[in-house]
């Protein structure tokens, strides 16, 4: 059974704040909600399945569907880090197709920048091992940097040139946090935060949220928004496993990605537009090799000279403005790369970054820590 | 030269307790298995290669190269080396380059475990130095 077709998203919302000092935490998840099915066309008596991860405030999905006033016959908390949402995307398809609900509400939010956030999870297994190097994401990413360097010869003005195209896209949009368009000299020139990762280098911080509307495809007719189908999606993790063949340079989205582009049917040259999950530059180059966008180790080559700018480039990439410039809300970069997909299918992205004729987009991600365990899950969404 | 970073206590448990106690002794302790004959790190019960029981405590000589390293310039400790180091006996593991230039390392570079004291009463922990091979 394939999940081509069997389910559409009809509702799509990001949260406009990026700093939510007087909001809480479930009000923005509520917020996300509300506009998501607003822009469905639905209402909260119409969800009758919920999807959140750790983000989501309570007890797993039981406190926000309280809160929410829900009243759904299926749930799915499912945590993956910040890909978690574009994961949530398949498993409502997965639940749509079984029959196990109709319509599927899927939120994020959450207040890093207003208030202190729990990131570390006592008792995992490495914790003992590992916790006293004070590992933080950016030398998790710069490794991986280092080591993609190391093999391939890849340059910090390569990983520039993917901050810069960002900045190019967030240019044109209203509420990006870092609107201006930078170039490679100011990436580069930009305080070095972990080896070789400049500021520039690293996404936002931001307060907000997202919330998505996964639909049945006979309530997607029944809509008036257009009609934005799932047709392939894959999901894998990867970690150190036992420390035998680490490979820095490769993420979990080398099986994610291709076992979505099999279960589409179509490959890479047929993408017309790319969110690719942006925590970090080196983030981005080595999901396009592992997605098929390039070959292993031509990443820097692919994103060099604004390959990756609306308009100019081959492969227009994170028009929003992405992690890098426009949005990260909670650390998670998940929900907006579908969101921002979504936009540029229905030909809503702003008309200085729509890609023209856009029928068939990828959103992957990365959640956990690429250099060290991580998950990753791409989806391809179809306009129809 | 690095700045000297103070290193929270570890938390063994049943599973772990032998490798604590070796590295109280300034001992790297790994794990084998008998069954597929491949060692791994950390060390647990079941082998993840195989999921083999039959795991057995092998002591590492402690030395291996550098897979590749980052070095934190901002924050508490900064700057001070992370790094993956394969040793010689096959399996990476995740920790600080210590006593040295940060700015010296390189991928490939030979270096050898150098424990380090953390809380009071607790084990110290597995860093490791370049050792000038």
């Amino acid at each position: 059974m394939s999940l081509r077709n069997r389910a559409y998203i009809a509702g799509a919302f990001e949260h406009p704040t990026r700093l939510a000092p007087d909001k809480s935490t479930p009000q923005l998840h509520a917020e996300c909600a509300a506009g998501a099915l607003a822009d469905a066309g639905l209402s909260l008596e119409d969800v009758d399945g919920y999807f959140c991860a750790t983000d989501a405030p309570g007890f797993g999905p039981i406190s926000m569907i309280d809160y929410l006033g829900l009243k759904v016959r299926h749930t799915d908390s499912t945590e993956m880090g910040g890909c978690t949402y574009i994961q949530h995307v398949a498993h409502a398809a997965e639940a749509i197709a079984l029959g196990k609900c109709r319509v599927a509400l899927i939120t994020l939010a959450g207040r890093p920048r207003s208030e202190n956030v729990v990131r570390f999870r006592p008792g995992a297994p490495e914790g003992q091992f590992e916790q006293f190097v004070g590992l933080t994401n950016h030398t998790s990413y710069g490794m991986c940097a280092v080591r993609h360097m190391h093999e391939h010869g890849t340059t910090s003005e390569q990983l520039a040139w993917i901050k810069v195209a960002a900045s190019h896209h967030a240019q044109h949009n209203e509420h990006a946090m870092l609107p201006k368009v930078v170039t490679v000299e100011e990436v580069l020139e930009s305080p070095m935060i972990a080896d070789p990762l400049h500021r520039l280098d690293c996404c936002v911080t931001t307060d907000g949220g997202g919330a998505l509307v996964v639909v049945a495809p006979e309530i997607a007719r029944s809509l008036k928004r257009p009609l934005v189908a799932l047709r392939g999606a894959g999901e894998a993790t990867k970690g150190p496993s036992g420390g035998l063949g680490l490979d820095l340079t490769t993420s979990a989205a080398a099986r994610s990605g291709p076992a979505a582009f099999a279960e589409a049917g179509v490959k890479p040259s047929d993408i017309k537009y790319a969110s690719i999950y942006d925590s970090f530059t080196i983030t981005v180059l080595i999901q396009l090799e592992d997605l098929g966008f390039c070959a292993k180790g031509e990443g820097g080559k692919f994103v060099a000279d604004g390959n990756l700018i609306s308009g100019t480039g081959k492969l227009p990439f994170n028009t929003d403005g992405g992690g890098l410039c426009s949005n990260h809300p909670m650390f998670r970069g998940g929900i907006t790369k579908v969101i921002e997909a979504v936009r540029q299918l229905r030909g809503e992205a702003h008309p200085a970054v729509q890609v023209p004729d856009c029928d068939l987009a990828v959103a992957t991600g990365i959640g956990g820590s690429l250099g060290a365990r991580h998950g990753a899950a791409t989806v391809i969404l179809e306009r129809q | 030269m690095m700045s000297e970073r103070s290193y929270p206590a570890p938390q063994p448990n049943t599973e772990t307790r032998v490798f604590w106690d070796a590295a109280a002794e300034g001992v790297l302790k790994i794990k084998n298995c008998r069954s597929c004959f491949r060692a791994h790190y950390y060390p647990r019960a079941i082998c993840p290669h195989c999921g083999s029981d039959q795991t057995e405590w092998v002591v590492s000589e402690g030395v291996g190269e550098i897979y590749s390293v980052s070095v934190m310039r901002r924050g508490e400790g900064a700057p001070f080396a992370v790094a993956y180091v394969t040793l010689d006996e096959g399996p990476a593991l995740l920790t600080n380059i210590v006593d040295c230039d940060p700015d010296s390392l390189a991928i490939g570079q030979r270096v050898r475990v150098a424990f380090k004291p953390s809380e009071e009463g607790a084990p110290p922990v597995p860093t490791f130095t370049p050792s000038g091979d």
